[in-house]
Parts: C-alpha cells; sequence; structure tokens
C-alpha cells in the first residue's frame, strides 16, 4: 500500500468522522485498575440502526454511558458531527436500563414521557396542552395511551420499557442511544418497539442499541459492533457479523451465547 | 390555654415562635422531600451534627474579638461552615474511597458531634460568662426568640421555596434517573450541590428552633407522611410543605403552654403523628387499606374456589369458603347449594371454560393477559367475541 492511499484513507475516516452523530475516540473507563473498555473507537453511521454487541462484562453499557458522559471516562473524546457532545445534548435521546430506576418514584406515566420535554420547556416555561398532546401522541406511538394516568409501578416490565421509549420519543432528538430495550420484555413489546425505532430510522434519525440476542441481529439492524473491552469489528452487519467476527467477540462462550440469548444480557 | 395558643393569643412572643415554626416546618418539608425521594435523607443528620463544633468556634471567635459571643448571626455562620465542611468531607469519603455513604455518614456526623461536645465543654469553663444558652443548640430553644431571629427565619423559608420552584424539574429528573438527567445535559453534581444547599439553609436556620440533633426529622417525616398521600411528585412536595408546616405551628403553639417542655421535640411528635395517622389511614398506601384490600380480595378468591367446586360436585372443606357461600344464600348448612347457589356455580364455571379457551388462543393475547382467575369474562372480551368463543366449546357443560 503507497503512502498516498493511507491519507487517503484518513482523510476518508475524518470525514466520516465529522459526518457522524456519535464518534468515539480513544475512549477508556476503568472501574479500579482493569479498563472496562479501552481505547475504543466507534464511527455511528447517520441514519442507520446500530447495535453493540458483545459477550457479559464487554463493557457495552459502559461504552454507551460514558459516550453520553453518565459516567466520566480516563480518556477520549466524543463527538457529533464534529462538535463537542456538551453543545449538542438537545438532540440526543437516550433510554437507559429499566433496572437503572426506582419504579415505586411517585410518578405517572404521562408525567415520565414530560420528562422528556423538561429541556425544551426550560426551569420555569409551563407544561401547556399542546405539551400534553404531544407526549400522549408518544405513548400512541409505542400503544401506551391507555396507561397514561397509572403509577408507574403498576405496569409490567415491558409496558415500563415502552414508557422509557415514549420519553425518548418526546425528546424530538436526531440521536437515540438505549441500553438493553429489549431486556426482560414480552414479544409483543419486542416487536412494538423495532417498529418504532425503524420508523425512526426511516425517518432519517440514528439508533444506537446495546442488544443481547445474537439472532435477531441481522433482522433488525444495519452496522453492528462487536465489542470485547475493546472493537473486535464494526461495520455493515453483511460484511462485520461473520462467523470468525463472532468467535473472535465471544472465544468459547459463543456456543452459549447462542444457545441462550439471556446469558448474554448485561 | 391550648385553644388560646392554637389562636395565637398567647401574646407577642408566643406568636412570633409559633409563625417562626410554622414557616421552618414547611421550608424543611419541601427541601426534605427531594432528600428523601433521591434516598439521601441521612446526609441530612451528618449535616446537622457537623453544625456543633461550628457553633462553639463561633462562640470563641466573637469572644476573642471583644464581641457578644451569643450573636445569632455569627453563631449560625460559624454552623454553615462547619456543616459545609462536613457535607464536602461525606462527599468526599463516598466519591473517592471505598466507603458506602452510610459508613461515611455515620463517620462524619460522630466525628463533628463529638468535636462540638469537646468544643462546648471547653467554653463552659471559660470566664466570660454569658456562655449560657448554647446548649440550646441541641435540642432547640425558643424562649428568647427575637423578632430578628423571626424574620431571618421567615426570609429563609422564602428563599428555599423559591429555589425549589425554580429547580423542582431537575431536582425530580435527578431523583428519579440520575443517569438519564446526566445523559440530556442537566449536572448532577450541581443539582446535587442545589439541594444539599437548600437543605444546608434549612438545617442552620432550624437550629435554634428544633435543635441538632432533632432537625433530621423534620426534613424527612413531612416527606414520607405526604408519600402516603399521593403518586405524584409534585404533590408530595407540597403535601409535605403543609404537613411540615402544621407541625411547627401546633408544636410551638403547645410547647408554649407548656414552656418546661422544649419545642424541638413537640414539634417533631406533632409530625410523628400525622405520619401515624397517615401510615394507618391513608387510602391506597395505608396499612389500614392494605388490610382491608387483601380480605377482600381474599374472600373473592375463597367465593370462586368454592363455587367451582360446587359445580363440579367436589366437598368444599375450608370453613371460611363455606361460611361465605352460606352468608351469600349460596348453599345450605350441610354444603348443600341452594337453586341460586346452583346458578351461580354453573355461571363460574362456564366462565371458567370461557377463560381457558381464550388464554390457550394466540389470537387472544391482549385479553388472556388480564386473567386473574376472578374477574368474568364479560369485562374483557366484546358480545361477539364471546359468541365465537362459545361456539368452540364442544360439548354442553354438564352442572351437578
Amino acid at each position: 500500500m503507497t503512502l498516498a492511499l493511507v491519507q487517503d484513507d484518513a482523510k476518508l475516516t475524518e470525514a466520516a468522522r465529522m459526518a457522524s452523530p456519535l464518534a468515539v475516540r480513544g475512549l477508556t473507563v476503568s472501574y479500579g485498575q482493569t479498563p472496562a473498555i479501552f481505547s475504543v473507537d466507534v464511527t455511528v453511521r447517520a441514519g442507520a440502526m446500530t447495535a453493540i454487541v458483545g459477550p457479559n462484562g464487554a463493557g457495552k453499557s459502559t461504552l454507551l454511558k460514558a459516550a453520553l458522559g453518565v459516567i466520566t471516562p480516563l480518556a477520549g473524546t466524543v463527538a457529533m458531527l464534529g462538535q463537542p457532545l456538551d453543545r449538542m445534548r438537545d438532540r440526543i435521546a437516550y433510554v437507559p436500563q429499566r433496572a437503572s430506576v426506582d419504579w415505586d418514584f411517585p410518578t405517572r406515566v404521562i408525567d415520565v414521557v414530560l420528562m422528556g420535554m423538561y429541556r425544551q420547556l426550560g426551569l420555569l416555561g409551563r407544561v401547556r396542552a399542546t405539551h400534553r398532546a404531544q407526549a400522549m401522541a408518544c405513548l400512541d406511538r409505542v400503544g401506551m395511551t391507555d396507561f397514561a394516568t397509572r403509577q408507574i409501578g403498576q405496569l409490567s416490565g415491558g409496558q415500563q420499557q415502552r414508557v422509557f421509549l415514549a420519553r425518548a420519543l418526546a425528546q424530538e432528538a436526531d440521536l437515540y442511544v438505549l441500553d438493553e430495550p429489549f431486556a426482560g420484555v414480552d414479544a409483543a413489546t419486542e416487536k412494538a418497539i423495532i417498529a418504532v425505532l425503524k420508523s425512526l430510522r426511516d425517518a432519517g434519525r440514528t439508533v444506537v442499541a446495546v442488544h443481547h440476542d445474537l439472532a435477531t441481529v441481522p433482522d433488525y439492524f444495519d452496522d453492528v459492533v462487536l465489542l470485547n473491552t475493546q472493537v473486535v469489528a464494526a461495520g455493515p452487519v453483511a460484511h462485520v457479523f461473520t462467523e470468525d467476527n463472532l468467535q473472535a467477540t465471544y472465544g468459547g462462550r459463543l456456543t452459549t451465547a447462542r444457545a441462550d440469548p439471556e446469558s448474554v444480557a448485561g | 390555654m391550648w385553644a388560646d395558643a392554637l389562636l395565637l393569643q398567647l401574646g407577642y412572643n408566643a406568636t412570633l415562635v409559633t409563625l417562626g415554626a410554622a414557616l421552618l416546618g414547611m421550608a424543611a418539608g419541601v427541601a426534605g422531600t427531594f432528600l428523601f425521594l433521591r434516598k439521601r435523607a441521612l446526609v441530612s443528620d451528618a449535616i446537622s451534627h457537623a453544625t456543633l463544633p461550628g457553633v462553639g468556634l463561633a462562640f470563641v471567635v466573637m469572644v476573642a474579638l471583644g464581641g457578644d459571643g451569643r450573636a445569632l448571626p455569627g453563631l449560625l455562620l460559624g454552623a454553615a461552615l462547619s456543616a459545609a465542611l462536613g457535607l464536602l468531607c461525606v462527599q468526599w469519603l463516598t466519591a473517592r474511597t471505598r466507603l458506602g455513604e452510610d459508613a461515611a455518614i455515620g463517620a462524619v456526623l460522630s466525628v463533628f458531634f463529638g468535636l462540638g461536645v469537646v468544643i462546648l465543654t471547653v467554653i463552659q469553663t471559660m470566664n466570660t460568662g454569658r456562655q449560657a444558652g448554647l446548649e440550646g443548640f441541641l435540642l432547640g430553644s425558643t424562649a428568647g426568640m427575637l423578632r430578628g431571629d423571626a424574620i431571618l427565619l421567615a426570609a429563609s423559608a422564602a428563599l428555599v421555596l423559591a429555589l425549589v420552584v425554580l429547580l423542582r424539574r431537575p431536582l425530580t429528573l435527578a431523583a428519579f434517573d440520575p443517569g438519564y438527567a446526566q445523559a440530556t445535559g442537566w449536572s448532577l453534581a450541581r443539582v446535587d450541590l442545589a439541594m444539599m444547599g437548600v437543605v444546608l439553609v434549612v438545617t442552620v436556620v432550624g437550629l435554634k428552633v428544633v435543635g441538632l440533633i432533632l432537625i433530621v426529622a423534620l426534613l424527612i417525616v413531612p416527606a414520607v407522611t405526604a408519600r402516603f398521600w399521593t403518586e405524584r411528585a409534585d404533590r408530595v412536595v407540597w403535601i409535605a410543605g403543609a404537613v411540615g408546616g402544621v407541625s411547627g405551628y401546633v408544636g410551638a403553639a403547645l410547647s408554649a403552654v407548656a414552656p418546661a417542655l422544649p419545642t424541638g421535640p413537640i414539634i417533631v411528635l406533632v409530625g410523628f403523628g400525622l405520619f401515624l395517622a397517615s401510615l394507618l389511614f391513608s387510602p391506597g398506601r395505608g396499612v389500614l387499606a392494605s388490610v382491608l384490600m387483601h380480605r377482600r380480595y381474599q374472600r373473592r378468591v375463597h367465593m370462586r374456589q368454592g363455587l367451582l367446586a360446587l359445580a363440579q360436585g367436589q366437598p368444599i372443606f375450608e370453613a371460611l369458603t363455606r361460611r361465605l357461600l352460606h352468608r351469600a344464600g349460596l348453599i345450605l348448612p350441610d354444603g348443600v347449594a341452594t337453586a341460586e347457589g346452583q346458578a351461580a356455580a354453573a355461571k363460574a364455571l362456564l366462565d371458567e371454560t370461557r377463560w381457558s379457551i381464550v388464554r390457550r388462543d394466540q389470537s387472544f393475547a391482549v385479553a388472556a393477559s388480564r386473567y386473574d382467575g376472578l374477574t368474568p369474562i364479560e369485562d374483557v372480551l366484546t358480545q361477539d367475541q364471546l359468541r365465537a368463543v362459545d361456539a368452540r366449546i364442544d360439548a354442553p357443560q354438564v352442572v351437578a
């Protein structure tokens, strides 16, 4: 390979980074002395659905949280369209793991969805009828309008996940980041969620999700990042989601991962 | 006499104290709600105990400068500074060491309180005189409350209410889902700092009225009391404010009647009374409501099981089931079904048969998810759906 070609490559990746709604470079996070993720480079393609896949403890959730600044990384930079993330917060929607909050918290379904508009409302802006209508429309997209005034603790796991997705929809963001959206939900909810995510993608939005079911990756996603502390491979599912790459990501655990998708969650 | 106290008829000073305590209670209830929702209630205990060395040192400094050691603004400033230091210690220990927050709170609380007691003891031996009254900061004493003190309380309460109104959204979000708050651009560190700042203000101005040992009760009891009455965070805040205000008002009024009793404990006991009443009698989350709901549910289960047993000609062994069926006029004392009982049993069996068809059919998945063994199927399916189900009951059901 000539030097000129290498430079071309570098220019291309730089261009891809500038256009990417989530470009992560050299990201390292460590709990104590062992890194959870090490020097991770990921350039998410705009308008695509990207899965982050890897074995237990591979650092999938850590990657998302560090990329969004929920935890502080040891090293690395994160950019959206070439800008530092902090300037682009209003364009990012986040769906955390369902188990990360206390569902006995005194709040109703509609109030949770309205939380998605807090940035837009500011500190003192009044919640008007238009905001409520917008929140109800988001609930409608996930099939939860009948539950609007329920206390959130009365919902099933799948319903809770739908409410979290509705809150993200209310943000009207360009980038949707989801942490294990299909963990512990019923089949109907999984179908409903993937339909909403695909409609977002078809509307030109970008979706990034931690995913644990290898069998559904090709059906659900366009791109995939195979992660095991470091990035093993990343790119379009057709090129990257190969037997060899999976073997390299999961090692001896691949057969178990295939046999029991739930065992890879986390 | 008590009525006079509650109606503010006991003179200027008692009125001042009562209104001041009501404002403090309101501010504490509102501020404490967010601590409670964020599950950091006990941090306030560390903050309040950490005020004591500041009070003592402020006294020493003011005396050394030739002033009046008991000037309230100076004492409160000292209290605020050392409380802030204690809070920083808790934060630092939690973030930078392997200690959990509970251990950090325990360590800071006891060390600061111990230091404060030593300083106060030393002050007692000093030759300045006029050191009497400092121990009032432990349990609160409103005897010598001045107009200026009451105005300070009112101003602080107003400040706390204004801050909470301004920050209600980030405070709620940080309490419910801190990760989401952070990801959507609210700085968790700043929100928490604001929350602790508000709590610090309440603690310091509350020292004189309730005392440092019991201020934690004024912060937490109203919030847990309010939680019994609503499922909405914004309402928890305002109900807690009301509970705190009533506790302060009634408590201070009662202690005006019995000056031998310290004000702080009385206020806390009034708050506890409201908490106890809510715990027992609130609808939904209260103990009584839960017991009643459980018993009603248990009876429905027994009735249903009894009717199904009747329909299938099986004996009923449980005394409660027999009693319930008998009382409803569905069986005779010897266990034989009445005409009414036979009809009800047939209806229950038909219901169960219809349910079993619905639950086996994927196309009824939504309806099937509402099966609980009790809900009549007519509540879930439309008439048309029912007819479709009935068409699939192959043999007519034989009823005993």
